[in-house]
């Protein structure tokens, strides 16, 4: 299955959005078969629907101070900060050319992830009953989609920097009391997102391809 | 009248919870417009009119729990 991969390097929340809807737009009219969104965020919170305000435990005034913004999102879960400091990856996949299965769609990006780490020597898994990627018990990476007419947005965000880490602490992430760890952490060493994007991309058209028994081959 | 009834989203999943209606009960709506959006775990579902007519029923509110082969609303054909 072929996809349009899409770099948009760093960019506002609201920006991507509107990227992704446009995709979107492409993906359903059939211009374009597929399409992988790939980028870093200014400072956001975002909230997904049913989320509770109240998962953000920092006051607007610090918030404002920070230069973080808060946008309500279409997207499922709670609360969760977007940064500079993490790989957001938003897959614009119709559903009826895989399998019509909501879940399994974001097991197969969890699955994506995990594989992805285990090429940089981290041991990632998942856990039972919760979305995300974990590493004992702290999440490295986060998950959140809408389908559309069984075409999907939003995605899969990895944490890379120790520096954008801090910033969780200003709300509970997806409304839990959980603590987040991100690839530098893991390693112990600095990481450059931007050299890790291509061997991303690699291995999700390699995940993409024995998870659903396709031939990714943009 | 044509039922809307909420469709098996994933494999062992029996429920979502309704979190947003794009239409009320009176207003008009076309085929294949968003009609409601549902959540389950972490993904939201839209749902689209399956007629062009007018939303005459809604069951559920946001926040509320639905089963798989539930009716959520009903839709009268133009």
């Amino acid at each position: 299955m072929n996809f349009q991969i899409f770099d948009l390097g760093i960019s506002d929340y609201n920006t991507s959005l509107k990227f992704q809807k446009e995709t979107f737009l492409k993906v359903q009219s059939k211009l374009i078969p597929a399409g992988l969104i790939i980028n870093r965020h200014n400072p956001v919170i975002t909230l997904g629907r049913l989320a509770d305000r109240n998962n953000i435990l920092a006051s607007d005034e610090l918030l404002l101070k920070n230069n973080i913004r808060v946008i309500n999102s279409e997207r499922g879960g709670d609360a969760t900060y977007h940064g500079p400091g993490q790989l957001t990856v938003y897959p614009i996949f119709d559903l009826k050319n895989l399998e019509k299965d909501v879940h399994l769609f974001m097991r197969f990006l969890e699955q994506a992830m995990i594989d992805f780490l285990s090429n940089m020597g981290v041991s990632a898994r998942r856990i039972e009953g919760k979305s995300g990627v974990w590493i004992k018990n702290k999440k490295i990476a986060s998950v959140g989609i809408s389908i559309r007419q069984w075409i999907t947005f939003h995605g899969i965000s990895l944490n890379i920097t120790r520096e954008d880490l801090k910033n969780f602490k200003l709300i509970r992430p997806c409304g839990m009391d959980v603590e987040m760890t991100c690839l530098e952490s893991e390693l112990n060493r600095a990481v450059s997102i931007d050299e890790l994007k291509n061997s991303f991309i690699e291995q999700f058209k390699q995940t993409l391809e024995s998870f659903y028994c396709v031939t990714a081959d943009n | 009248m044509i039922k809307v009834v909420l469709p098996e989203l994933a494999a062992g999943i029996t429920k979502a919870t309704v979190s947003y209606w794009y239409s009320k009960e009176g207003e008009s709506i076309s085929e294949k417009d968003d009609l409601v959006e549902l959540v389950t775990d972490k993904a939201t579902f839209n749902l689209p009119s399956p007629a062009t007519g007018m939303v005459s029923q809604i069951f559920f509110k946001e926040g509320d729990t639905v089963q798989v082969g539930e009716v959520l609303g009903v839709i009268e054909e133009a």
